[in-house]
């Protein structure tokens, strides 16, 4: 899917044409080994130098080893080689263009067809993961309680459509007004020439307030640390293009959000790391985990930038406690490195465990707030993936700079901000809303569980998300990728019903499956339980 | 592979975050700041500056607003909010079958149905900043080059290269033949490109041209399309002002070459289309891939997730671009304001003593101001610049920023502001012209 790690890059500098990057580099070893020479330095660099010459060797090595031409060959750095998935919560896709079409298009070719570019040809031969085939299946055979009951039902897209009703009311009454002129400057004139690409003001400042809402105030957000992004997808990329080279790697713990692998890997060239959560800790993240992982990058010569963590996280639906948080933020910093703060779905935590902000940890500790920075979006909490409105919040003024900056590429639309400005500003609104849709995601979260649990499978203990976590490994023909592929077939082609298999989410045991509810309705559950109950043969 | 040895504080940023390639330290964007600090107002600030530097379609605002009234159901989902749902939760990389439709039929339209477009060959992007910047990363890898002919739009040094790593080479054009592109300096750019050791992927024109002002003729369309076909690489045609020609019959669209030639060579085009200029909506982010390359299309659009259209903004301007009388009306309206507006700015400009190059489109005039040159470098170019922005308090784009190769010329804007302030800079641009001809008897 991404382009091997060895291709040769040129950094963009708009006057010079280098042809290598060989001079920089060369200038960057022996400025410093002339210091050593000269006696300054001491001992860290007498033995920083040998190492850095060692990995130096390495790389140079692994460079000239690799063919940048081969454009079949995957990224294979990270431990699940398998899936080259385009893998995403939303994407869909038709059948694919009518060949006639292009046909008529195309003439004899003189010297062969003209090249895309390595970077990409991947994706367009690239197999599709059962993730994305389940999405298609749904598409094409979508369940209807009356109009189609033996469609596909679908578990396998992390929507939330349970209090979209709420959002639906208060747009019927309010939405013209606040379009096109709600008492202020907000005529067309006012929103259709060019607006800061990250956003205008007055809408960052409804949405502080908003994530502030749905973080029970807990910490409050300063709308001057926020650009604004075209859903929460372009925010992941601009942070991994802002914090990573290409080449450099982001430890993430498994089992984690299948975007990820599009939204920081692709275009940025960068790498992920998988650090293993384990059913025996309930997929709780480990400090000792990432730390073992930071080593082994090291030794294979990886720099790591940072550490992603989602919170809630995707698909378990964890919360990680004050006391992780706390020292998620001393490893960081003790390896010198980033956060990046997944907390999309923070609004949609359901039961009594508290939710803590990644901004409240820092809040405190004003040292260490350069490395850290948050994601946010309406896609989850407030169920309007449609409108594309993410967040990238940093306390660091370089990254907001160059964040800025970047946004130019995906930016929130003018008109969407201000139907949206209105409707966060409306707190008694917000405020009943994240409580009714808290009660229906818990309602629906315990239902979901138990059905489960009558037919033997059990799940993770989850606190936040549209999802449960199940583990089916007792129903599997082989305990292995395979084995849960198999049966993710046939709860999809025989139970139809479409859940997430835990391969797709990088998980390394397998088995476990993601069930999300929140696109269903309470008549629905019967059906689903009926459905897989169909499908399951307990293997002894 | 370079040593860092980091100070034990500081947390460190990526190459791309700290690189210059977003090229916001240019002229171009300095005139923009100055603006910004001190703007002009009819009213409570006539000394300001008067911004001329940016490319903005402000003449037909009127006509949305009219019909924006008319149409409640457009901007709201109204009592029941029929299809509200669906539309809050569509986040499909396909984009709304209708707003492509829409977009498809629009497009055709500006043409004079001279073309068609296919809806499922349309992939929408947040803007066509976007759209490019992504068809970059699709037709090539860091490290190549794209041709582009020279002056061109400044954005492009930042839009095309900064994230892809991919490098401008550009065409040079000059004054002699009013910067038209021909086969020897397509060919010359290609060597120079080769000589550097790097790998040409594509060629990037701009038609209407920006920051000329004019369209490329059918003839040169031709000689670059062979070109490409020839040199087996992709041709990029951004026509986001097509829909900004004062006369509808001399625009040609790379769509209509290839139809004229049966689509032969087609797998290597691919346009570029938006609707901040024709209709004036850079607020909006609209902007559209349209190629001739199943593979790109399919790539595009699956790239296009970094980079989709809001579905509300989708619902709403599908409505109005379906609207055939609206969109009729409107092009056409629009094409006479701006008609109207280039003669006047033309005719201020030739009283001033000022020759522009000649112009049929867009929301700009090309103006040669070589003559007042201390010397004729970039050098003077840029001190003539600096006395126009800070004396004159007139923000234009000095030819420079857009790489043109002789100095002397100046894109100046002047759809992005009333008529009386259009007056006020031409009043401020003669005054300007009687005082260096006092200077220069005097001396």
């Amino acid at each position: 899917m991404t382009q091997t790690r060895y291709y040769r890059t040129r950094s963009p500098e708009p006057e010079k044409e280098k042809t290598g990057g060989g001079g920089g580099t060369a200038m960057r070893v022996i400025v410093p080994l002339q210091g050593v020479v000269q006696g300054r330095g001491g001992l860290v660099l007498g033995s920083i130098i040998p190492c850095a010459l060692f990995y130096f060797l390495q790389f140079y090595l692994k460079r000239n080893r690799a063919d940048p031409d081969d454009k079949n060959e995957s990224n294979s750095t990270s431990q699940n080689p398998t899936t080259r998935s385009p893998s995403s919560e939303h994407l869909t896709e038709l059948p694919g263009l009518t060949r006639s079409l292009s046909r008529a298009l195309l003439s004899p070719r003189n010297s062969g067809p003209v090249s895309i570019s390595a970077r990409v040809s991947g994706i367009v031969k690239g197999g599709d993961s059962p993730y994305y085939m389940g999405l298609k299946r749904v598409k094409e055979d979508p369940y209807d309680e009356l109009d189609n009951p033996n469609g596909v039902i679908q578990l396998g897209l992390a929507e939330n459509k349970l209090s979209l009703d709420l959002v639906k009311d208060w747009l019927a009454e309010n939405a013209r007004e606040a379009i096109l002129g709600n008492g202020k400057e907000l005529s067309v004139s006012g929103i259709a020439p060019y607006q800061p690409f990250d956003g205008l003001m007055e809408f960052k400042v409804a949405v502080a307030g908003f994530m502030s809402q749905v973080m029970e105030n807990a910490v409050s957000f300063n709308p001057s640390q926020m650009v604004l992004t075209a859903g929460a997808t372009p925010a992941i990329e601009i942070l991994s293009f802002c914090l990573a080279d290409t080449g450099n790697a982001f430890l993430v713990p498994t089992p984690y959000y299948p975007g990820f692998d599009r939204d920081v890997k692709w275009r940025t060239g960068v790498e992920i790391i998988h650090v293993p959560c384990r059913s025996a800790e309930n997929f709780h993240l480990s400090i000792a985990a990432l730390d073992r992982s930071f080593n082994q990058a090291k030794k294979r010569g990886l720099k790591v930038r940072g550490v992603i963590i989602s919170n809630p996280s995707n698909p378990v639906g964890n919360l990680l406690n004050r006391e992780t948080l706390y020292s998620l933020l001393d490893f960081a910093r003790e390896k010198n490195i980033h956060i990046i703060s997944n907390e999309i779905l923070a609004g949609s935590t359901h039961g009594n465990e508290e939710f803590v902000s990644m901004a409240e940890i820092v809040d405190q500790e004003d040292t260490d707030r350069k490395r850290v920075h948050i994601v946010y979006g309406l896609s989850k909490d407030l169920s309007l993936p449609g409108f594309r409105v993410g967040v990238i919040y940093t306390f660091n003024e370089d990254v907001l700079a160059a964040a800025r900056k970047l946004s130019r590429f995906s930016a929130t639309s003018a008109p969407t901000q201000c139907l949206l400005i209105s409707m966060l500003s409306d707190t008694k609104f917000v405020r009943t809303f994240i409580t009714t849709n808290r009660e229906r995601l818990q309602r629906m979260y315990v239902q979901l569980v138990a059905g489960l649990e009558k037919m033997g499978i059990k799940s993770i203990k989850s606190s936040g998300g549209f999802y449960c976590w199940a583990d089916m490994s007792g129903f599997i023909s082989s305990y292995s990728e395979k084995g849960e592929v198999e049966l993710w077939d046939k709860l999809l082609n025989i139970g139809k019903v479409n859940v997430t298999p835990g391969s797709c989410c990088h998980c390394i045991e397998p088995g476990w499956f993601r069930f999300c509810f929140a696109t269903l309705t309470e008549k629905d559950i019967p059906v689903v339980m009926e459905r897989i109950q169909k499908v399951l043969k307990p293997v002894n | 592979m370079a040593i860092e040895i980091e100070k034990p504080s500081s947390v460190r940023l990526s190459k791309v975050a700290i690189s210059k390639t977003h090229g916001e330290d240019s002229p171009y964007f300095a005139g923009w700041k100055a603006y910004d600090e001190n703007p002009y107002d009819e009213i409570h600030n006539q000394s300001g500056v008067i911004q001329m530097g940016l490319a903005e379609n402000q003449v037909s605002f009127d006509l949305l607003e009219k019909y924006l009234e008319e149409h409640h159901e457009v901007s709201s989902w109204g009592k029941g909010a029929p299809g509200f749902r669906e539309n809050a939760l569509f986040q499909d990389y396909h984009g709304l079958k209708s707003f492509r439709q829409a977009m498809a039929n629009f497009m055709e339209q500006i043409r004079g149905g001279k073309a068609k477009f296919d809806p499922d060959r349309i992939v929408l992007t947040a803007g066509a900043t976007a759209a490019n910047e992504l068809l970059t990363f699709i037709l090539a890898d860091p490290g190549d080059a794209l041709l582009v002919p020279t002056p061109y739009y400044p954005g492009f040094d930042r839009d095309l290269r900064w994230r892809t790593g991919v490098k401008i080479v550009p065409i040079h054009c000059n004054s002699s033949n009013n910067f038209q592109i021909t086969p020897e300096a397509l060919e010359a750019a290609y060597q120079s490109a080769e000589s550097m050791d790097l790998k040409v992927r594509g060629i990037l024109i701009t038609n209407p041209s920006n920051p000329l002002g004019s369209t490329i003729q059918s003839s040169v369309l031709n000689d670059i399309l062979d070109f490409a076909a020839h040199k087996n690489i992709h041709l990029v045609s951004d026509e986001i002002y097509s829909g900004s020609t004062f006369s509808p019959s001399e625009f040609v669209s790379i769509a209509e070459i290839l139809r004229n030639r049966n689509y032969k060579d087609a797998e290597r085009v691919h346009i570029v289309y938006s609707l901040s200029k024709d209709l004036g909506l850079p607020g909006f982010r609209v902007g559209t891939i349209y190629s001739y390359n199943d593979d790109v299309v399919t790539t595009a659009r699956r790239m296009s997730s970094f980079t989709l259209i809001s579905s509300q903004t989708q619902h709403l301007l599908a409505c109005m671009l379906s609207n055939h009388e609206f969109t009729q009306n409107y092009i056409k309206t629009n094409r006479e304001r701006l008609n109207k507006r280039y003669d006047m700015i033309i005719q201020g400009l030739k009283k001033a003593g000022i020759e522009c190059l000649k112009g049929n489109a867009g929301l700009f005039c090309w103006m040669n101001l070589s003559p007042l040159l201390n010397e004729p470098t970039r050098q003077g170019e840029l001190e003539l610049w600096n006395i126009i922005l800070n004396q004159v308090k007139l923000n234009i784009s000095p030819g420079s920023s857009c790489h043109c190769s002789e100095p002397g010329w100046f894109r100046v804007c002047f759809a992005n502001m009333s008529e009386q302030t259009l007056r006020v800079a031409l009043q401020r641009i003669h005054k300007f012209m009687e005082q260096r001809k006092v200077c220069s008897v005097n001396q």
